[in-house]
Formats: C-alpha cells, structure tokens, sequence
C-alpha cells in the first residue's frame, strides 16, 4: 500500500504574479514529469490568479548555499558601507541626487 | 560547536523571532514535534473534505455548488501546502500517507462526525473553519520557515471559507421555520465538536509547553478556545438562533464568556477511533487511494518513455 521508491519527484514552482515582476518561489510539489509539475502547479498554487508565468524545476537540480557557512559566506560585504548612497555627505541644497 | 552550543544558538535564534529554516540545525525533537503536527494538519485538510463532498452533488443551487467545489478543492490545496512543508523536515509523502491510511497518524477528530443534512455545510464552514482560522492565524507565526509560510497561504484562502458558512447559516436563519430549525440543530450538534478542535485542556496538555518555548504554538489551547467562544458567541445572536449551551454567559470579573465544561470522554473516544464516522473516513481514503494507483503507475510510465525517446 505504501507505494515505497515510487514516489513521483518533488519540483519547486516559481511563479510570476504579474508582468514585469521576477519569479518567484512558491512552493514544491510531486509530479511525474515537467508537464505534469506546470499544471499540477496552476491547481495547487494559482486558483486565484496568483500568476501569469510558472517555472517548475526538479528539486534535485536545485543547489543551495551552506547555512552553517553562511557568516563567513557574506562576510565580504559586511564592512563595505560605501556601496549605499546615504554613506556619503553632500550639502543640503543639493535636492534633487 | 558542542552538542550543547548547537542547543543554546538554537534557543536563541528561536527567542530572537529568527525563523529556522530545513538546513538549519534543530534538536530532534522539535523536528519529530513538527513532523507530527505538520502532517496531522495535511491529513486533516485531506480528510476534511470527505463530510463536505457529500454534499456537492446535493448542493440546493448551482451557486452553493460552486463554492462548496471551490471550498474542497482549497482544502485539498491546503493539504499539498503542508506534506511539502512537512517533508523539508526529512519525511517522505509516501510515508505520510502510509501512516494516515494504517490509522498510525491522526487527523483532526472533528471529521469523523457526519454531515447530515444542509446545514451542516453551514455550520462547518462557519464554526469548524472559522475554528480553525482561530488556531492557524498565529501559526503563520511559527518559529519553523516552510510551516509559517504554508500557513500565509492556506490562512488567506481560509477566509471565504467561513464567510461562505455563515452565509448559508444566515438564510436558513431566515428562511421558513423548518429550515431555521435545520440551522438550529447544526449549530447545537457541531458547537461541542468545534470547541474540541482547540485541543484538550492546557492542564492535561504535556506538549504544550515545550511547544511555546520553541514558539511553534503561541498560544494556548484554553486561551484559543475562549476567544474563539467570546466571537462565535455575537455571530450566534446575529443569525438570531439560541445559544447551543445553557451555560454560556457573560463573566465580568474575567471579561469573558462562560460555558460549559466539554464532554472530554467522547473528545478521547473519537480520537481512539469510536466516533461514528473515523472507520468510513479511513475507509474511503484508502479506497482512493488504492483506485489511483493505475493512474500513478501510467503516469510514470509515461514520463519514462518520454525521457527514453529524448535521449534516444
Ligand atoms: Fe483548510
Ligand atoms: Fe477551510
């Protein structure tokens, strides 16, 4: 009964809310292949509009930065405040920068 | 790190609001605490939709049963939503769905109480929805990333849920006397059932602490009870019926209504699996279950011919 190895593959589903957005991640689900995932995804993740574009990709593609690395990982831009703008001082008559 | 250190940063991310996220560290029992009430709250939206699919094909208009379809069909997107949450934390779908059909994990006992006419679909949607927005608004609160962001979801779709309800419950309140005592004994026969869904009493409730330190509940079952009695009790008087419970009045000292103590020998019964529909409800989803079992094999066998003839 348990179907054990079976088991369709897990997908992530990226969708695009509205023109001119990114997509983005909403969320994973079981499909037998690509097709499938697409309108498996329009069912579970768009009954209301949600979306206009979706991407599905196999989880097992996906490769992730290691968490327990993380601090170390973006340390290099920890100490660099002059890549904001509010970083540097200008007169206040200058209004419109 | 120690063994102990993972433990102590762990406490602190959790005291700090940082949610933990599936290659986080976290002690095994938060995971296997998660794992359980992740998935006992997917079996629960997928055995949820048994009462009310018996009446979409009964529905009283072609309006009622286009809701009531849209209804289902979310509650079965809601389960979906919460087996992925559940199994980012290493739990597979398919063993999920082997303990929900061995009877090893538990759903939500309110489903296994029957629908036995109309009202019900009001009632349901009203008091067992609306029960179980109660419960879930905080948990999109939750310390645990994939479980706080499914339930953003599934508590944004929730609220026609319950509108839909009291909508139904409003025109039988209205309509001729047969049809208001139609709404009447809904709402006395599923009153006790849907205050149940909040869990046992915070006094006999072991996990309860250990789950608020580890802000996966924020707040009790007797707190979430009582608030859920104090908003159902106006909606009550607004429909004009009488209150399901002699007992419920307005407390002054507390701020608070007041009502009876529940029945928590049949809360257990039912859970033990005594209620009068837990063997049909189990029944019917191992039947679909194993009757999509060709559909499941084609539709790999198909993939995999695909992917042989693009290789080819
Ligand atoms: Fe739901
Ligand atoms: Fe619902």
């Amino acid at each position: 009964m348990s179907n054990e190895n079976k088991e369709w593959p897990l997908w992530e589903v990226f969708i695009r809310s509205k023109a001119g957005l990114d997509h983005k991640h909403a969320g994973s689900l079981h499909a037998a292949d690509a097709q499938m995932a697409i309108e498996n995804a329009r069912d579970v993740y768009t009954r209301r509009m949600e979306g206009i574009s979706i991407w599905v990709v196999e989880s097992k593609h996906i490769h992730a930065s290691n968490p327990e690395e993380a601090a170390a990982f973006f340390d290099p831009a920890q100490d660099k405040i002059y890549r904001h703008p509010t970083f540097y001082n200008l007169p206040d008559e200058l209004k419109h920068m | 790190m120690t063994q102990v250190s993972f433990e102590a940063s762990f406490q602190k991310k959790i005291d700090e609001e940082i949610m933990i996220e599936p290659q986080d560290y976290m002690p095994d029992e938060y995971r296997k605490t998660l794992i359980r009430q992740i998935s006992q709250h997917a079996h629960s939206e997928i055995v949820g939709m048994l009462p009310e699919a018996n009446w979409i094909t009964r529905a009283p208009s072609l309006r009622r049963k286009a809701v009531l379809l849209a209804k289902v069909q979310d509650e079965g997107g809601h389960g979906l939503y919460l087996y992925s949450a559940a199994e980012t934390l290493g739990i597979t779908r398919d063993q999920m769905l082997h303990q929900l059909h061995t009877g090893a994990a538990k759903y939500s006992s309110i489903f296994n109480y029957p629908t036995i006419t109309w009202a019900d679909m009001g009632a349901i949607g009203w008091l067992v929805d609306g029960a179980a927005i109660m419960n879930q608004v905080p948990l999109c609160r939750t310390s645990y990333g994939p479980y706080a962001r499914a339930m953003v979801r599934v508590c944004k779709e929730e609220s026609f849920h319950q509108r839909q309800g009291y909508e139904i419950m409003l025109s039988l309140a209205k309509g001729t006397p047969v049809q208001k005592q139609m709404a009447q004994d809904a709402l006395n026969r599923w009153w006790a059932p849907a205050l149940m869904m909040f869990g046992p009493l915070d006094a006999v409730s072991p996990n309860t602490a250990k789950s608020m330190e580890w802000r996966i509940k924020r707040f009790t079952n007797d707190e979430l009870r009582q608030r859920f009695i104090d908003v159902t009790v106006e909606q009550i008087r607004i429909l004009g019926l009488e209150l399901p419970d002699a007992n419920i009045k307005w407390n002054e000292e507390r701020g608070h209504y007041d009502s009876s103590e529940l029945n928590w020998d049949e809360f257990w019964n039912v859970v033990k699996g005594n209620g009068p529909c837990n063997k049909e409800r189990l029944a019917t989803r191992v039947k679909a279950w194993e009757d999509g079992a060709w559909v499941r094999e084609a539709a790999s066998a198909y993939a995999e011919k695909r992917k042989t003839k693009k290789a080819a």
